[in-house]
This record gives C-alpha cells, sequence and structure tokens, in this order.
C-alpha cells in the first residue's frame, strides 16, 4: 500500500486540523466548551459539503461526467427541501409553493418532526435526479466541454427562474424560518451537536452507498467508459445510459445534500448559490482530494474548507486595515491557485485513486492461501501495487 | 418502379441515410430561423437591434478569441471572460494609475492620463487618445499574461497529455484567481473609465445609439477584418488553421506547433483586452462581469460552430440580438422578465446542441 508522497497527505490534514483547533481556542482564551461548538459547526459544514463532493465524484471522479453546474443541484436540493417542510405561504411579501411539511404527521412516534424532513430529502434527491435525466438528453451525447457549458447554463437559468418568478419560492427574498428536525426535543444549544450526528450519518449511509456501487460491476463500468468509451462500447455496454445512471445518481446525492443544507442553515436566499461557493469550491475539494477514490472526496472537503474556515479565524487578528478588506479576496485566490497547483505537481490529488475496487478481489486477498496450494505463490504477493 | 428503386435505396442508406438527410433539414430551418428572427428583429425593433449589434461585437471579439484558441489548442476556455474583465482593468490601471486602496484609492503619480491632452475628448467620443494607448498596453499586457499562462499551466498539461477536462478545470482556476485578483487590486465597486452621463446621437427609425457604441461597431468590425486577413492570408493563419484541422498532421508537416500556439495565446489575449475594454464602455468596469458575459460569449460561439472564426462573429451577434430583443418579448401573456437575459444565450445553447452541435456554420472538430 505504500503509494509516493503520502506524507504530504498527512501534512496537509495535520496541518489544518491543528490551525482548525488553535485558532479558535487561541481567540477564545482557551475555552475548550466554545471550540467545541466551533468544530461542530465545521464538521457539520464539512459533512454537508462533502455530501456534494461524493456526489461529483460519481459523476466525474468515477464516469467522468463533466458537471460544471453542481450550484444548479445544489440549488434545488435546498429550495425543494425548504419549500417542502416550510409552513404554507402567508401571502403578501410571502409567498412560495409548496408548503406541505406541517400536514404530515402520522400516528407513528413524534412523526411530525422527522417524517417532513425525510419525505423532503427525498423530494429534494428526485427533483435532482429528474432535472438531470431530462438534462442528460441533450447533453450526455455532447463532449464533455459542451456539457460543462450546458451545466454552467442550466445553473445559470435556475437562478434566473428563482429570482424572476415570484410565486414560486418567494424570489431575491429567499425562504427563512424553515423548521429543523427534531428541534423542539433539544435545548437551542445543544441542537447542533444533535444535528452534527445527523448529517454524520447521512454522509454515512452515502459513503457506504457510494463505495459499495463503485466497487461492484456497475461501478467497473464507469470506470471503463471514463478510460476509453469505445472499448466500453465494444464490450456491449450501452455507454450512454451508464453515463446518464451516473449523472442521475450523482445529482440525486447532490440533491440530499442540499435538503441537509437547507435544513442546517434554516434559510437558503439565491445570492448565496453562487458559481463561486456553489460549484467551483466542491470542484476545487475534489481535485484536491483526489478525484475517483470517495475518502479523498470527503479529505479534500475537510482540507478546502479548513483554509476556508482559517481564513475567516485570522479576521479576529489584529491585521493591518489593507490586509483585513481584502482576505477574501486573498483566499479566493489562493483557493484558485491551488487548484491549478494540485492539477500540476499532484494531480492525482491527496488520496489517489486505487486501481482496484471490487469487493470480490479484496476479499480473495484477505483470505489465507489455502494449504493445497502452499506451494504457489500467495495471492497477496501477486497484487501489484494497489 | 423508380419508386421502388427509391424506397430500397433508402432503406439501404438506413437510420443514419434518414439522420443525415434530417440533419441538412434542421441546418436549412436553423438558417432560415436566424435570418428570419435578425430581420424580424431589425424590423419591430430596431432600437433593441442596434443596441443587440453593439454588444454583439463585444461578445463577437470574445468569442473570435475563445474559438480560435479552441480551434488551436482543443479546449474550453474558461477563464475567457474573466481574462477579458482583466484587460479592461488593465487599461484602466494604464490610464488613471488607480487601484483600490485601505480606506480610499491610491493612485501613481503619473499614468497615461497625465500625458498632455491625453483625456480632452477625441471628437463626440467619451475618453481621449490616453484610452487608447492604455488598450493598446492592456494588449500587450494580457498578450503576455496568457503566454505566461500557457508556459506555466497549458504547455505541461499538453505535454501530459492530459483530457480536455483536465484543461477546463484548469482555466477555471486561473478564472477565480483573475477575478480575485481584480477584487484585491481594484476592489468591488464597479469603475468606468470616465465619469458622466453623454447623451446619445439620434438615427432614423428610433435608433439612439452613443458615439462609444458606435466607436465600439467599428472597432469590432476592423478587427474582425484584420483577423480575417491573418486568418486566410498570412502563413501564420494557415498554420492556425492546419493545426485547428489536424494537429498531428500539423506536426508532421513541419509547423512549429508550439510557436503557433504561443501566438495564437498572444492574438486571443489581446483580442481579450480589446474585448473588455470595449464591454467596459459599454458598461461599467466590474470583477462579475466576467463571468457572466462566458455564458453569451460560449453560446455565440456554438451557435456559429466552435473553432469557426466566421461562426463566432455571427452566433455572437445573434445571442446578443436575442438578448436585448428579449426584453420585449412577451411570454404566456406577460413581459417577460429582463432577469432572464442570460437565460436567453442559455435556451439558444441548450436549442443548438440539441438540433446541431456542429453549430450554423460548422465546427472545427
Amino acid at each position: 500500500m505504500r503509494r509516493p508522497g503520502r506524507w504530504v497527505t498527512l501534512l496537509a490534514f495535520l496541518a489544518v486540523t491543528a490551525a482548525v483547533v488553535i485558532m479558535p481556542a487561541e481567540r477564545s482564551g482557551w475555552d475548550w466548551g466554545g471550540v467545541l461548538s466551533f468544530l461542530t459547526a465545521f464538521a457539520t459544514t464539512v459533512a454537508i459539503y462533502s455530501l456534494f463532493t461524493l456526489g461529483l465524484n460519481v459523476q466525474w471522479g468515477y464516469a467522468g461526467v463533466f458537471n460544471f453546474g453542481v450550484v444548479a443541484f445544489f440549488m434545488l436540493g435546498a429550495y425543494t427541501a425548504a419549500a417542502f417542510t416550510k409552513e404554507p405561504a402567508a401571502g403578501g411579501f410571502d409567498s412560495y409553493v409548496g408548503g406541505l411539511g406541517p400536514k404530515l404527521s402520522l400516528p407513528l412516534f413524534q412523526s411530525e418532526q422527522w417524517l417532513p424532513f425525510l419525505i423532503g430529502a427525498a423530494m429534494a434527491a428526485l427533483m435532482c435526479g429528474v432535472l438531470a435525466y431530462l438534462l442528460s438528453f441533450p447533453a450526455l451525447r455532447l463532449r464533455e466541454d459542451y456539457l460543462a457549458i450546458a451545466t454552467i447554463g442550466i445553473a445559470e437559468l435556475m437562478r434566473n427562474v428563482v429570482v424572476a418568478e415570484r410565486g414560486l419560492v418567494n424570489s431575491e427574498r429567499g425562504l427563512k424560518g424553515i423548521p429543523r428536525p427534531f428541534y423542539q426535543s433539544f435545548v437551542p444549544d445543544d441542537y447542533q451537536y444533535f444535528y452534527f450526528l445527523l448529517a454524520l450519518v447521512a454522509l454515512a449511509l452515502v459513503f457506504l452507498a457510494v463505495e459499495r456501487a463503485v466497487r461492484s460491476p456497475w461501478g467497473r463500468v464507469l470506470r471503463a467508459l471514463r478510460e476509453d468509451e469505445t472499448a466500453t462500447a465494444a464490450c456491449g455496454k450501452d455507454v450512454t445510459s451508464f453515463r446518464r445512471q451516473a449523472f442521475v445518481v450523482g445529482a440525486m446525492i447532490m440533491g440530499f445534500g442540499g435538503a441537509v443544507y437547507a435544513y442546517e442553515r434554516g434559510a437558503v436566499s439565491p445570492d448565496t448559490f453562487t458559481h463561486f461557493a456553489g460549484t467551483f469550491i466542491f470542484w476545487a475539494m475534489l481535485i484536491v482530494g483526489g478525484s475517483g477514490n470517495n475518502q479523498g472526496a470527503v479529505l479534500g472537503a475537510y482540507i478546502v474548507w479548513g483554509l476556508w474556515i482559517i481564513s475567516l479565524q485570522l479576521l479576529g487578528y489584529p491585521l493591518p486595515e489593507a490586509l483585513r478588506t481584502r482576505i477574501f479576496y486573498i483566499r479566493d485566490l489562493l483557493l484558485g491557485v491551488l487548484l491549478v497547483a494540485v492539477l500540476l505537481l499532484r494531480p492525482q490529488g491527496l488520496l489517489p485513486e486505487e486501481r482496484r475496487v471490487s469487493i470480490w478481489v479484496e476479499r480473495l486477498l484477505r483470505r489465507p492461501p489455502a494449504p493445497e496450494r502452499a506451494g504457489a505463490r500467495p495471492v497477496a504477493d501477486r497484487a501489484p501495487e494497489a | 418502379m423508380a419508386v421502388a428503386a427509391r424506397a430500397a435505396s433508402l432503406a439501404r442508406e438506413g437510420w443514419q441515410g434518414l439522420r443525415y438527410r434530417l440533419e441538412a433539414l434542421t441546418g436549412a430551418v436553423l438558417w432560415a430561423l436566424v435570418v428570419g428572427f435578425l430581420l424580424g428583429t431589425a424590423v419591430s425593433s430596431p432600437e433593441n437591434f442596434a443596441i443587440g449589434l453593439v454588444v454583439g461585437s463585444v461578445y463577437a471579439l470574445a468569442a473570435l478569441g475563445l474559438t480560435l484558441l479552441y480551434g488551436v489548442l482543443r479546449f474550453a476556455h474558461f477563464a475567457h471572460g474573466d481574462l477579458m474583465m482583466l484587460g479592461g482593468y488593465l487599461a484602466y490601471f494604464a490610464l488613471t494609475g488607480i487601484v483600490v486602496g485601505a480606506r480610499r484609492d491610491t493612485q501613481l503619480p503619473a499614468a497615461l492620463d497625465s500625458l498632455p491632452g491625453a483625456t480632452s475628448r477625441l471628437g463626440d467620443l467619451t475618453f481621449g487618445y490616453g484610452l487608447v494607448l492604455a488598450a493598446l498596453v492592456s494588449c500587450a499586457v494580457l498578450a503576455l499574461l496568457c503566454i505566461g499562462l500557457d508556459r506555466a499551466i497549458y504547455r505541461p498539461l499538453r505535454q501530459r497529455r492530459a483530457g480536455i477536462v483536465i484543461f477546463a478545470v484548469a482555466s477555471l482556476g486561473v478564472a477565480i484567481a483573475a477575478r480575485s485578483l481584480m477584487l484585491l487590486v481594484w476592489g468591488p465597486n464597479p469603475r468606468l473609465y470616465v465619469e458622466g452621463v453623454f447623451p446619445a446621437h439620434r438615427f432614423p427609425f428610433g435608433v439612439q445609439l452613443k458615439s462609444d457604441q458606435v466607436f465600439t461597431l467599428a472597432v469590432a468590425v476592423a478587427l474582425a477584418g484584420l483577423v480575417y486577413l491573418l486568418l486566410f492570408r498570412t502563413r501564420l493563419g494557415k498554420a492556425m488553421r492546419a493545426m485547428a484541422d489536424n494537429p498531428d498532421l500539423a506536426r508532421v508537416s513541419g509547423i512549429a506547433t508550439e510557436g503557433v500556439v504561443i501566438r495564437t495565446w498572444a492574438l486571443g489575449g489581446a483580442l481579450m483586452a480589446v474585448a473588455g475594454v470595449l464591454l467596459a464602455l459599454q458598461a461599467q468596469l466590474n470583477p462579475q462581469l466576467g463571468f457572466v458575459v462566458l455564458l453569451p460569449v460560449f453560446a455565440g460561439a456554438i451557435l456559429g460552430g466552435i473553432g469557426n472564426p466566421l461562426g463566432a462573429l455571427l452566433g455572437a451577434l445573434v445571442v446578443a440580438v436575442a438578448q436585448e430583443a428579449s426584453v420585449g418579448w412577451e411570454l404566456f401573456g406577460r413581459q417577460l422578465d429582463p432577469t432572464y437575459k442570460p437565460g436567453v444565450a442559455f435556451v439558444i445553447l441548450i436549442v443548438m446542441l440539441l438540433l446541431r452541435p456542429r453549430g450554423l456554420l460548422g465546427a472545427k472538430t
């Protein structure tokens, strides 16, 4: 399992972790309770953003589907979940479709506390899946760069729709006061710890599902068609159909991520869904972490969001005014430079893609060599660097 | 008998033959639609058509650079809009020497506008010869910057034979870096080369254009003509077209492909700078504007057939006219919201990609 340059990965991880722990601790005068609360908020965001990088990883990392419009699915997911779970619109300055959440309650255990959210998240994933499915017909026949432009376009158009269609989702004002699952059961200060666990469970489920999927024959077809579309087609695989499946599955994960995001923030508004904060950052996370590796996708989210948070923390220190007012621009500049630097110097990312992904081969490798085949070379030795 | 033979030949051609026939048909229909749309807009709302022509000429210069880069380098250059805006800012800096300071702007002691008479208005235009010089400076700097970016980023990727997607992601990184650089150096507030309100001239059919807009149109036409001469009357142009047709064949024919790449970047950078300055004259200098114009520019290049310079000019014009004219359109019994302006470019893009991905004039791929 030796990989060249693993220490870079470790160093990046440790440096970001140290900065994220020490900076708020030092600023708050070593108040560890405050630090814990800060770190929980940080980790929750990382967990949510990891959902997007995982979705992007299914699309781009495995299937090579070039989605430059992550923000379209982010936005659709967040808005769907928000509009679904909110109370019906009051009218006047507050108008949107949906508002079905409070009507849902079954004679189950506190069903009003979780059922609307579950259905809202499912709706978000479904809507994104439908959008991706519809979009795949014009877009997936095209070369990758055309697809990228088409996805940028759909993101642009969606923001236009949200802002221009006044009655749809409250236009520029956005949706505020989105209810949160099990909010009534906790003291407000403690709720974020609960939500962190919830986000972590969501991430774990998606992570395991994606891992399992890419280690299946389905995942191998995706990887094969990413590497050589013609050869895969020659093997009798319907290339367009597999790419469509990957596109839809990735979009559904992103939609789910949007729902988890909306419940965590409690408010969504169109100006948060920019190309920078909704598409570019996820690409940076995936490329830095290592596309084609799910652990890399999560690690990338951690590192990049860590850098983001560090720049916010720096604002708490006495800095020259000229630097202070521009720290966000410097951060964005460095993110752009970081992305290019990773592409040039370490194109495989911090955690490179594994050569072999198959649960069967892994099981075979774990199995001790059978006694009657003792003379044969052990299976494990046959494995090239994996 | 003839009918049976015809049917038999159609059956032999099968689905593929039918598709070619359909494509020829959609091509003709699309051409008719485009020409009809342009004429219709020109007749029904000449004022929007005129503005569309002006905006379209800015888009056209950008799309021309984009399509040349695409033809020679074969990747979608996502930093085009932001580098274009950077060109506008570089001209601003060369002209005024202003950068944003801690609390208010700081200024270099001398810049082009301290030359004698540099700001006195040229004829009826809003600016003096200082801005023209500044634009030339910006062209040179941006061309050098583009060559530098190619040496530092795109050439190593080329040598590694990275996929087109990696190029595109790298150019996205460049785009973000360029935008942050503009925000860092000149701040988020919009800027203008010349402050003030200037009256528009009246033309027949209710068309109102400012002198600067007429100037923009003239510069775009002149530059498009120059690029045409370069492409079709010089050895460099021949080499560029050869590379766009078939890079491997160009290389074995003895064309110094890396040299052509450098010159293409220089040309693309200079076109970006001019487009950026003209865009700033038409609207304003605003770091956010770079990404906004990217979509219509791409839509224009694809509409005309990406890699095809004439197509880029035509496509950019159609997209801009459609965007401007869309303000007056009625859909489902109500006026189309002006917010949808960028969406119009997207719809054109999708329709084009669906019906005829080669574009109107045919892509060089």
